[in-house]
């Protein structure tokens, strides 16, 4: 049995209309755009034929979604049984996060319609391909991996049995997707040898979008968990959190390993010293928000305090947040138009309303779903 | 049909921006608001409206002088294309014959391909909401003439003899004798024969082709890696995943098994969980 953990806020709270008046604010800017397309509300042309919404709400909401399946790794396939506390809001972050990914892109793409071209014309050799098979799937995975919840709540036996029984493959297939989705976030930007900074570009963009996505999962569970159990004024697994950031300093190392190793494969380190644009980029993210946060999760005092580990979680965030837009955005430079881009104030109501829904949506399910849950001594008679 | 291509050869050409009128004739394409940017050129890119465009560039001579260099602007139709690499749905794609397409009716308007492509061809109609159904417009080498035996609009109205139709090699060679004829014209190089693994459009130049706004590349196709990802490092990171987190779950799951009976204690129960 699982013990739910009752929540003492009301349902409607100043803050939800907050988050729902910033919603239908971006609403309305969605509904702009679709009567008067695309140019209407954005800034984006023919120059710049990406921009926020690519950046932040696809980029950054893929990456920070990523909390779901390390944590879902950590319980069902690496024996982390004592994260399980972590879990449900884990999976209810990174599924909320694939929703509004999707709801970004319902806005984005030039013709939402016809999304579902993706399932029935194939192209193989296009890394969007995978991006857009890898959101689909893996949506389809947290689902499920989320559905418990709903069950329970409704008092339906049956199903929830089936998805306990999937459980172990759904956290395989989760991985999986997870991995090849990260990395191919980064893989679409391998098509761009000449467009992109010599500093950003390389063909392992793929394994570094990865390696910064499973450093960042661990850290979205920080932020979450502190946050959480501020607004609901329930406990934090500080314990845990910290055991659970210490696979962080590794991952960064491995980051930073990755990222000098390429460059000085390709005889490229000598650009770092340009003092540019890109090269004070390079090193804000390294030294500022990899280095950093890299000592400070090694250090014991760190990981046992709860304000310095969320501390820390910031700037692992904030590095990947710096490194999707760097080689999506700023160190893309197109030779023929030097594009100068800023956002529209309408593309930040759409981005601000989707980030507001999402918190709100976070917010009714922990009021109505049993999402905080402690683990008895014993599960297995459930 | 043969392999299909263009010689533009920058030398002849005047820049009277005929080919210009003639391809938003032929397609029926609307004028465009522009403003002056202090050249003769107008406006400043191709667009959903312009596919084809003349670009205007003041270039300094070997003896002080000036000079304009005239850069024809539009799709060069790839031989191995980038924006159909990139379009997950398969809207775009390379016909036999030589022109690159877009099939309007699959595309999703991601605009990878605007991103993918090195020269910034493929535009998008940005003032068109859902119910006009925005696409994606670029040249597409007047395929519906060719299909009735004519040149494209832009070769037909060329006064000055700058554009030539026909089969890629023969243009090749043709480009060949001009060079080797005057080589005092001409920089020697044919732009096209080999950059991003060759294109349709090949062009000669009086003045090197990053002053006429060529972007430098190399002769492999710019999505060689990214299909390298796709076609060999994904399905192996696929199978290799699937494979490993199953072998570590079955591994993990043992080893605590044995634990547990070892310790006696029964917390291996948590595991099913």
């Amino acid at each position: 049995m699982t013990r739910e953990i009752a929540l003492r806020r009301p349902p409607i709270s100043p803050a939800v209309v907050v988050l729902g008046g910033l919603f239908v604010l971006g609403l309305v800017a969605a509904i702009i755009r679709y009567v008067n397309g695309l140019g209407a509300i954005t800034n984006l042309n023919d120059n710049t034929a990406w921009g926020l919404w690519i950046s932040f709400d696809l980029l950054c909401g893929v990456a920070l979604a990523s909390g779901a399946f390390i944590t879902a790794s950590m319980v069902h396939l690496f024996g982390g049984e004592r994260f399980r506390p972590l879990l449900r809001p884990a999976i209810l972050t990174g599924f909320l996060g694939y929703l509004l990914v999707i709801l970004a892109l319902m806005v984005d793409l030039g013709r939402p319609d016809r999304i579902w071209h993706l399932i029935i014309f194939w192209n193989t050799d296009s890394v969007m391909f995978e991006v857009g098979w890898c959101v689909m799937l893996y949506t389809l995975v947290l689902a499920l991996e989320f559905s418990p919840l709903v069950f329970e709540r409704l008092g339906l036996v049956a199903p929830r049995r089936l998805i306990h029984a999937l459980i172990i493959p759904l956290a395989i297939a989760g991985a999986t997707l997870s991995t090849l989705h990260q990395s191919s976030l980064g893989s679409l930007f391998v098509i761009l040898p000449e467009e992109l900074h010599k500093i950003w570009f390389t063909p392992l963009l793929p394994l570094m979008f990865w390696l910064t996505a499973v450093a960042v999962g661990p850290a979205m569970v920080i932020l979450e968990s502190t946050i959480s159990s501020r607004v609901f004024q329930r406990g934090l697994h500080l314990d845990l959190l910290g055991d659970l950031a210490k696979v962080i300093p590794f991952v960064l190392a491995a980051y930073i390993a990755v990222k000098f190793g390429d460059l000085a494969g390709s005889g490229e380190l000598d650009l770092l010293v340009d003092w540019d644009l890109e090269s004070g980029l390079f090193w804000l993210e390294i030294i500022g928000f990899v280095a950093l946060p890299m000592v400070l999760f090694s250090l014991r005092a760190v990981r046992e305090s709860s304000g310095w580990l969320l501390f820390s979680a910031l700037l692992v965030i904030g590095g990947v947040i710096l490194s999707r837009f760097a080689v999506s955005l700023i160190a893309l430079g197109r030779p023929e138009f030097a594009a100068s881009y800023v956002p529209h104030p309408l593309e930040l109501a759409v981005t601000i309303g989707v980030v507001a829904a999402g918190v709100a949506a976070f917010a009714l399910v922990a009021r109505y779903l049993p999402l905080f849950v402690e683990a008895a001594p014993s599960t297995a008679a459930e | 049909m043969a392999r299909v291509a263009m010689l533009f050869d920058a030398f002849r050409c005047t820049g009277c921006r005929g080919c210009q009128v003639a391809c938003k004739q032929w397609n029926d394409l609307p004028a465009e608001v522009t403003h002056n940017t202090g050249s003769y050129q107008n406006p400043p890119r191709v667009s959903s409206d312009t596919w084809l465009l003349m670009q205007f560039r003041e270039v300094e001579r070997e003896d002080g002088g000036l000079t304009w260099a005239f850069r024809r602007y539009a799709c060069m139709h790839c031989l191995e294309p980038a924006c159909v690499s990139a379009c997950p749905v398969g809207a775009l794609y390379k016909t036999e014959e030589g022109p690159v397409l877009h099939h309007n009716n699959r595309c999703i308007g991601c605009r990878y391909c605007m991103l993918a492509c090195p020269f910034e061809v493929p535009t998008f109609q940005w003032d068109k909401g859902l119910f006009e159904g925005p696409q994606i417009k670029k040249c597409d080498f007047c395929v519906d003439r060719l299909s009735a035996g004519m040149e494209p609009a832009c070769v037909q109205t060329c006064p000055a003899g700058a554009l030539m139709f026909g089969d890629r090699d023969e243009l090749i060679a043709v480009a060949e004798a001009r060079i080797q004829e005057h080589p005092e014209r001409y920089v020697n190089h044919i732009y096209g024969k080999d950059e991003a693994g060759g294109t349709s459009l090949l062009y000669i130049s009086p003045v090197p082709f990053q002053q006429l706004g060529m972007p430098k590349l190399g002769s492999a196709p710019i999505q060689k890696d990214a299909e390298d990802i796709m076609q060999k490092a994904t399905p192996a990171v696929l199978v290799g995943m699937l494979v490993g987190l199953s072998g570590l779950y079955w591994v993990v799951k043992r080893r605590q098994e044995m634990m547990g009976k070892n310790g006696g204690s029964g917390t291996q129960g948590d595991r099913e969980a």
